[in-house]
């Protein structure tokens, strides 16, 4: 079996609070040593990663792939080539595929898809409700059984807080995580835009931050109520942070992610009814936007994903309210994550735990470490050299994010899974003997 | 988001599109209302033509229903020497991006020089502007709540016709600002040419979120909004409103926000009223004001010819009409 050393790197190992200059040793895809050389380790691959940081792979609680059923705007194949190109080296597929996951056989299509493209461990969420539509429980211990790491209704809504409630104690049965997107139907309406001064001026229907914020406290009341293991997914107002906050202060068990574009992007920086910037939950205003970055630091939001959602051009062809929200956000994740730590004046430590040990926790994966004897998940990165997301260097089969062409600041040169190089940017090889 | 001035005009700062008011600055909309003051006599002559667009093809693209702005533009086009061509596209056949791109891009390809968009949704004069042959100009005839340009400068001609100058006025207007296109271009236009005060008076269920970031006092009792105002402007309330629990009934709306004679009391003696119509009678303006001396509903209208025509002339010539 290879045995490969990757030497002179920035280990940051957030589980075990490492920040050194070091080795990392890796035997039968599992991690053998951190910091200093074995004696008596020989390997058969070397790769020298100076002025690189060498972390653990990062792990995405929410990504969508769009197969199957919507092979138009990326596929499997694509899609996790992506998450490879941007360190990811897990992560969690949300239901709303057509059909939705909400059978075991859709969990197997995915499963096998996944391992044909060579990319392991992608997490299906089986869907809470059968076909999304918010009334009939699926078959959620069938489900965890194939292979669903959690269960969600994605953006679908639930026909009632019964539903919820009994969908999160029969999910509490079977010790599986809900993950609920807060977000209250009859307020948000046909919104495409925060509400606020810019959707006024723009004439653009607006969404409050209350659609989110009450349907947030509810989930939080009944998750205690049912002590179901609560995971609140994409939260984008200040009003969210407080909430958890408080929920957190008193004990419940509950954790929340939010999407890198908003510790960025605010209602401000939406370019004249540009598709690109149409995104749910909104992007919202400078205040909100603090207060994800305030939350993130402080602890209150435990995890950064992508909310990956690529979409084929005719998908953002159209008048704004009539595009499809989202963003193609894989490869922009590691630099508007180390954006955010530059701005927000957190250590690289604490950034990339929000991508790996701490969605790992939220998971109950074992992943998102160097531990000696965890699987060798690895991604190494260039924290400064700058790149443009354009046609040579993307990846992913959606080209629709507000980045494109922009400068930005981070690049992953490898990742690893189980050991083994799945990535190398610009085909460099790692292979010296 | 940014002004959109990129977008609408030319590198020398002359209009390519008319797609909203803001980002043009005063001196560009006095052009506007300078131009057009030069096309108001016109109507009055024996000939009411002018070659200014002779060989040029404006395509009148409405996705949504309006029969006295389509025929506006289309007399300002006539008036012009264009050639006009009106194309009427029912809402449920436009509903996705693609189609209404597939419309532009065959009315591209028989060469047009204009089109003159109305749509449902905000946005779409944008997007068309963004999307057509660089040729090609696009006139915003009201977008979804966003804009709606030129209705906007006919009234700023209609109130310097009558007031002269910007400078002095108070304008107050009243009714449903939230879903009026033509509420937010008229704001923009008056704080861009010094309006000393807007007033928006409305029930909060009709005023759009923080509004008053717009440069606007938003108001919630008519008597008080109204007082010593030079300008009264009245919007069209849509019956779909009592629907969904904007407001109990137009009886209500009407003894809260309708203007009567009684009320008009509390504006300045020569204020004037007006109205983007079509006027609901007993609503939101009772047929005495309506039809009264103070009333320049009318004039609005047949002044809506000659800044259409200056924003035609203007954007096709981009060397300057007149």
């Amino acid at each position: 079996m290879t045995r490969r050393l990757i030497l002179n790197g920035r280990i940051i190992d957030p589980a075990n609070a490492i920040d050194r200059i070091g080795t990392v040793a890796i035997a039968h895809g599992r991690i053998v040593a951190v910091g200093d050389l074995p004696a008596d380790f020989t390997a058969d691959h070397t790769l020298d990663a100076s002025g690189q940081i060498v972390c653990p792979g990062f792990i995405d609680l929410s990504a969508r792939l769009r197969e199957p059923g919507q092979t138009q705007k990326g596929s499997i194949q694509s899609e996790t080539a992506a998450a490879l190109a941007a360190g990811v080296t897990s992560l969690c597929l949300p239901p709303d595929t057509k059909p939705c996951i909400d059978s075991p056989a859709v969990v197997e299509y995915i499963k096998d898809k996944a391992e044909r493209a060579g990319y392991p461990q992608l997490y299906p969420i089986g869907a809470l409700t059968q076909r999304l539509d918010g009334s009939e429980l699926s078959a959620l211990f069938a489900l965890k059984q194939a292979g669903c790491i959690a269960v969600s209704n994605a953006s679908a809504p639930l026909a009632s807080l019964l539903i919820l409630r009994r969908a999160m104690e029969y999910a509490a049965t079977h010790d599986l995580l809900v993950i609920h997107q807060a977000n209250e139907a009859s307020l948000s309406g046909k919104g495409c835009a925060h509400e606020g001064a810019v959707a006024s001026r723009y004439g653009l229907p607006g969404i409050p931050e209350a659609a989110e914020s009450i349907a947030l406290t509810q989930a939080l009341e009944l998750a205690q109520l049912t002590g179901c293991r609560l995971h609140i997914g994409q939260i984008s107002c200040w009003q969210s942070v407080i909430k958890l906050q408080q929920a957190k202060k008193y004990g419940l068990d509950v954790s929340a992610d939010v999407a890198a574009h908003q510790l960025h992007l605010t209602e401000d920086d939406i370019v004249p009814f540009d598709s690109h910037y149409h995104v749910m939950p909104p992007l919202r205003s400078a205040a909100d936007r603090q207060s994800l970055r305030d939350g993130l630091a402080s602890g209150v939001i435990d995890a950064i994903c992508s909310d990956h959602q690529p979409h084929d051009l005719d998908a953002k062809l159209g008048a704004f309210p009539e595009t499809e929200p989202g963003i193609a956000a894989l490869e922009t994740l590691l630099p508007l994550t180390l954006a955010f730590a530059e701005r927000q004046g957190i250590g690289l430590m604490q950034a990339i735990a929000s991508l790996t040990c701490k969605p790992a926790r939220i998971l109950k994966l074992d992943a998102g470490t160097l531990s000696p004897g965890a699987v060798a998940d690895l991604c190494i990165f260039d924290p400064g050299q700058t790149w443009r997301p354009d046609a040579a260097h993307w990846r992913s089969a959606g080209r629709n994010t507000p980045y494109w062409q922009q400068t930005l600041i981070g690049r992953v040169s490898h990742t690893l899974i189980g050991g083994e190089p799945l990535f190398a940017l610009d085909g460099q090889d790692m292979t010296q003997p | 988001m940014t002004m959109d001035q990129h977008l609408q005009l030319t590198v020398d700062g002359r209009l390519k599109h008319f797609l909203t008011i803001e980002g043009l600055n005063a001196a560009l909309l006095t052009q506007i209302l300078d131009t057009a003051e030069s096309f108001v006599g016109l109507s009055q002559n024996q000939v009411k033509k002018v070659p200014l667009l002779r060989g040029k093809t404006i395509v009148n693209l409405f996705f949504e229903n309006s029969t006295r702005t389509r025929t506006t533009f289309e007399l300002a086009a006539t008036r012009l020497s264009a050639d006009v061509l009106n194309i009427n596209i029912a809402t449920s056949a436009s509903s996705k991006g693609e189609s209404l791109l597939d419309t532009i891009r065959n009315l591209e390809a028989m060469h047009v020089d204009m089109f003159v968009v109305r749509h449902a949704l905000s946005g779409a004069a944008h997007f068309i502007a963004r999307q057509a042959a660089p040729h090609i100009s696009v006139i915003n005839a009201g977008d979804g709540q966003h804009a709606h340009p030129t209705q906007a400068m006919l009234d700023m001609f209609t109130i310097r016709q009558h007031k002269q100058r910007f400078e002095q006025l108070k304008v107050a207007i009243v009714g449903d600002i939230l879903h009026s296109r033509v509420a937010r271009s008229q704001i923009l236009a008056l704080n861009t040419l010094g309006a000393a005060e807007v007033r928006v008076v409305a029930p909060k269920t009709l005023l759009p979120a923080d509004v008053e970031q717009m440069g606007v006092m938003p108001m919630h009792d008519l008597d008080q909004g109204l007082r010593d105002v030079d300008v009264v402007i009245m919007l069209r309330l849509q019956k779909e409103r009592m629907n969904s629990a904007f407001l109990p009934s137009e009886s209500e709306f009407f003894r809260c926000f309708g203007l009567t004679e009684a009320r008009l009391q509390h504006a300045k003696a020569d204020a004037i009223v007006m109205h983007p119509g079509p006027i609901n009678r007993g609503v939101e303006i009772a047929s005495a004001v309506a039809d009264g001396p103070r009333s320049v509903v009318l004039q609005q209208v047949s002044n809506g010819i000659a800044v259409r025509m200056a924003v035609m002339s203007m954007t096709l010539q981009p060397g300057g009409a007149a």
